[in-house]
């Protein structure tokens, strides 16, 4: 397949043609219309590198009412991304080889975005015993990322071992830090606002305890580890602290952590409840200059879907968690970009080749240049709208923008050298399955 | 009114409002006819998802005083234990043609939920949710305070310059909270005694005095003062040593009782645990409000529901 | 808007003097008498024909007033209202002679609310109605013993009955 993408703007601002031919970009410069499949008019667009989120829940297997591997890598399309690494806590947890082939092959079969599923670090997420860490790594999900997320890894000595374990196999835990008895029925963040609501308060150094914890455990045992969802100041200045002492640590911060605040919560409005929770706003800004100074190496969106009911409810009764991955780059470009703290090229950094390089994703280390591999997205970032349960793709509506205004609008995302998206939409799931297969075929 | 589900959230002129219809409401209690044909044919429905006899009841005097039908809907047995949520409760509810849900939930904010919902149109009161309100017992509280400080002349009053000293269990307490918010609206000021492990995070941003000790807090002669049960959880859960220390620290025994001055009148929310905080001869004494608390509860209850169930309805598009 | 006044101070005056020889006429006197008014301004025009009476008979009687608010049958369509205080005499209204005192009299639900109310206070010999102002219209099969003027109007125009106790002047105007 070949596709001419004409006057796209790089992320460092030149403005080019690029042919995409056989997966990847063949020709950039002043190009000439030869006979393609695909013409795209990128005048006046942002070309970015395939976004990598680090972070999404697939729920499939087990919860494919809330998301399938089909409708999340459908959503993740439409947001710009063209890989994602899906979270182990499915039904049945990917925890064995068998579960996690079973994901990444319903990736490779659809073709919206590579599906690379994270490994549980224990059994059952039970926070007991290893998982089958080995197995995970040399199967062919080649996984490099195993994490307990949704739950922390509490236990000091299993979380050592799992640093030292996963050494062998090149990959990396990521925790999610939260001490789980100070934390106990916790819903909201601790503050004069969740004793005057009555909620259970979940106090910021309830993460920043474990941080500094596993970020003593990996200089010890000089591992690497990445920290998932980091929300608070406290952890911002944990981590900066600890990477001018060498420790090899990269954290993350989810696109809600750098817009929203506690404050939302004050209706009990249920779309507002996460883990970890919405922040102070002090701490929205701490987190907005970790970014900006590559404290936090990614925006990865911890995309969590969940169907209806299960926001339906009174707010303890509530589930977590917000989809993300269709609004995070007008989230990133409203909190990050339109505040002058990151240029596009930091953007691509954030949301792209930094995320590959800590799953080990290979492809995205040198975008846009010829021979590299045809994964980007076309970005309107002049566009505007007030975001509402029509802009997502996926099968849940637990997002918290609904009727607010956000900026910007993919366009177009091309992945392994063919369209996802094409004028704003996606492209149909038989046509993208024929690329796909045509794609293996090479 | 549309639905009373916080205290925070009124106005004085609007409290003040309720305490007086509170009081052509207890007028009724003293005839010989104690039954008003107000809301005849609405339909009142006591929706409790946790168990409170003495509150259930107390809305349902209320709701019956009112001549409204009255509809105990209790969780336990019911299919909410097995499952049923919030909204086809509420859906069913409004299949039934209910007029006002009063709602007790140990979901914090459920009352809430359930009147921005638009599952049901009905009008909504708490009566109490989870650790966050509880608005019909401060309005009873400060009704009772009321009437001892200004006798038949209370109406149109509030409560300015009065002192009140709120002791006990504050952090897991709706009733400290409603009553601060609803207290300060009134022109008292209130100070929270309690064990510091029991004082909420970021109080200092609210409009009280925070003290940890009850013979300092006797000594100021507050003008009221309002002992919260002790939950047996609690000591479970580490908040404090054993009953004994808490007695001996923080209850109202018949030594710091007779250390009160005069005028000081003792109020409980009830259950009391006698003993606990709160000794027998404390919570008998003339002093004590806590069976005029009772009283007064069903008639601040007559005046919520009257003032949420009549009136025009706003109808939803 | 146009407004026209049709009683003024003395009018009032005379009309309530007037009304209170009637009831002690009818009454053959103030023994048993209760004269109840109906909040807001009938409190008002209860306590003068009260006076009126007293500088006539030196006999004692009760006087008070009786809220409906909680007895209306449209509590429904209306802005919710605040209840004013009901004052019953401490001797109470059963075997008593009650006079329910209004401002103006108009369809009659008003006093259709005040004698439910008055049957859960106790039951009176009799019960009789004064208003100052009849404007017809009525919807209920109700009609006044006392009045101070009849005064037909059209159904849109309205009545302003002002008081010195709550309006700091005396005065009956029609607005239409």
């Amino acid at each position: 397949m070949t596709i001419l993408v004409k006057a796209a703007t790089l992320p460092d601002g030149t403005r080019t043609d690029m042919l995409v031919r056989d997966g990847v970009i063949a020709e950039l410069g002043s190009l000439l219309s030869s006979p393609v499949e695909h013409v795209i008019d990128a005048d006046g667009l942002q070309a970015l590198p395939g976004l990598v989120d680090l972070h999404t829940h697939l729920r499939e297997p087990g919860s494919e009412q809330s998301e399938t591997v089909l409708t999340g890598t459908r959503a993740a399309a439409i947001g710009g991304f063209t890989a994602v690494f899906a979270m182990a806590n499915t039904h049945p947890v990917a925890d064995t080889a068998g579960v996690v082939e079973q994901v990444h092959s319903l990736g490779v079969e659809h073709g919206y975005a590579t599906v690379r599923p994270i490994g549980a670090v224990t059994v059952g997420l039970e926070g007991r015993q290893l998982a089958e860490i080995g197995a995970m790594a040399r199967s062919r999900a080649g996984v490099t990322v195993f994490s307990d997320d949704g739950k922390c890894v509490s236990d000091a000595l299993l979380m050592r071992r799992a640093l030292e374990y996963v050494k062998g196999f090149g990959g990396v835990i990521a925790q999610h830090a939260q001490e789980p008895r100070l934390t106990e029925n916790a819903t909201m963040n601790e503050s004069a606002l969740s004793s005057e609501l009555g909620l259970v308060g979940w106090p910021a150094m309830a993460e920043e305890a474990i941080i500094a914890r596993d970020l003593l455990l990996a200089q010890h045992v000089g591992a690497r580890i990445h920290i998932c969802h980091v929300s608070t100041a406290g952890s911002v200045e944990l981590i900066r602290w600890f990477k001018t002492r060498g420790v090899q640590v990269t954290a993350e911060v989810t696109p809600h952590h750098l817009l929203l605040t506690d404050q939302l919560v004050s209706g009990y409005d249920t779309r507002y409840k996460v883990n970890p929770p919405l922040r102070s706003d002090d701490d929205v800004q701490a987190l907005r200059s970790g970014v900006a100074d590559g404290t936090i190496d990614i925006v990865a969106t911890d995309h969590a879907p969940h169907p209806a009911e299960a926001k339906e409810c009174a707010w303890d009764e509530a589930a977590f968690g917000m989809v993300g991955l269709e609004s995070a780059l007008p989230v990133v470009q409203s909190s990050l970009v339109d505040t002058g703290l990151l240029d596009w090229s930091d953007v691509a950094r954030v949301l792209s080749s930094a995320p590959a390089r800590i799953g080990r994703l290979s492809g995205y280390d040198s975008p846009f240049s010829p021979g590299s591999a045809a994964e980007f997205t076309l970005y309107d970032p002049k566009a505007s709208r007030v975001f509402d349960a029509s802009d997502l793709r996926g099968k849940s509506v637990n997002t918290p923008y609904l009727g607010r205004n956000l900026p910007g609008r993919v366009v177009a995302t091309v992945h392994q050298g063919y369209p996802t998206v094409l004028d704003g939409e996606l492209v149909d799931v038989e046509r993208v399955a024929a690329s796909a297969a045509a794609t293996r075929g090479r | 009114m549309r639905h009373l589900v916080s205290t925070r959230e009124l106005t004085r002129d609007e409290a003040i409002g309720i305490l007086d219809v509170a009081e052509d409401m207890a007028g009724v209690a003293h005839r010989e006819m104690k039954k008003l044909p107000t809301l005849r044919g609405k339909t009142v429905v006591n929706l409790f998802f946790e168990d409170s006899t003495r509150t259930r009841m107390s809305f349902e005097a209320a709701a019956k005083r009112l001549s409204a039908d009255v509809i105990n809907f209790s969780a336990k047995g019911s299919s909410v234990s097995k499952g049923e949520s919030l909204k086809d409760t509420a859906q069913t509810l409004a299949a039934m043609g209910a007029d006002g849900v009063v709602i007790r939930h140990s979901a914090s904010g459920a009352p809430q939920t359930l009147a921005r919902s638009g599952w049901i149109d009905a009008g909504v009161v708490s009566a109490g949710d989870g650790t966050h309100e509880h608005p019909t017992q401060a309005l009873l509280d400060a009704f009772t305070m009321r009437r001892r400080v200004h006798g038949a002349a209370a109406r149109g009053k509030g409560l300015d310059g009065l002192t009140v000293t709120i002791v006990g269990d504050i952090l897991h307490s709706r009733v400290a909270r409603s009553n601060l918010w609803l207290l300060t609206t009134l022109g008292a000021s209130v100070r929270f005694v309690a064990p510091a492990s029991l004082v909420p995070i970021g109080v200092e941003s609210w409009p009280v005095e925070i003290g940890y000790d009850l013979d300092a807090a006797i000594e100021d002669g507050p003008d009221v003062v309002m002992m919260l049960r002790v939950q047996a959880e609690r000591m479970h859960a580490a908040f404090f040593p054993n009953a004994r220390e808490y007695a001996r620290e923080w209850g109202l025994d018949d030594e710091r009782a007779a250390r009160l001055p005069a005028g000081t009148i003792v109020m409980h929310p009830g259950p009391m645990n006698r003993g606990l905080e709160i000794s027998a001869a404390a919570a008998d004494s003339p002093r004590s409000t806590v069976l005029e608390q009772v009283t007064n509860g069903v008639a601040v209850r007559m005046a919520v529901l009257y003032l949420v169930l009549s009136g025009e309805r706003e109808v939803r598009s | 808007m146009a407004a026209r006044t049709v009683l003024q101070h003395a009018d009032i005056t005379r009309a309530l003097t007037r009304i209170a020889h009637e009831i002690l006429e009818s009454n053959r006197g103030a023994a048993d008498l209760v004269i109840l008014g109906i909040p807001t301004r009938g409190v008002a025009l209860a306590r003068r024909i009260a006076q009126n009476i007293s500088s006539i008979e030196a006999v004692p009687f009760g006087v008070g007033s009786i809220d409906v608010t909680l007895y209306r049958d449209d509590l429904a369509s209306q802005p919710t209202r605040v209840p004013a205080p009901t004052d019953i005499p401490a001797e109470g209204i059963d075997g008593k002679t009650v006079v329910l005192v209004d401002d103006v009299l108009f369809s009659g639900r008003t006093v259709r609310a005040a004698l439910d109310a008055l049957s859960d206070h106790g039951r009176p010999r009799a019960v009789r109605l004064a208003a100052l102002v009849d404007r017809g219209h009525r919807e209920l099969p109700i009609r006044a013993d006392f009045i101070g003027k009849n005064l037909p109007t059209s159904k849109s125009e309205r009545i302003m009955v002002r008081l010195e106790e709550t309006d700091g002047i005396d005065e009956v105007v029609i607005e239409s």
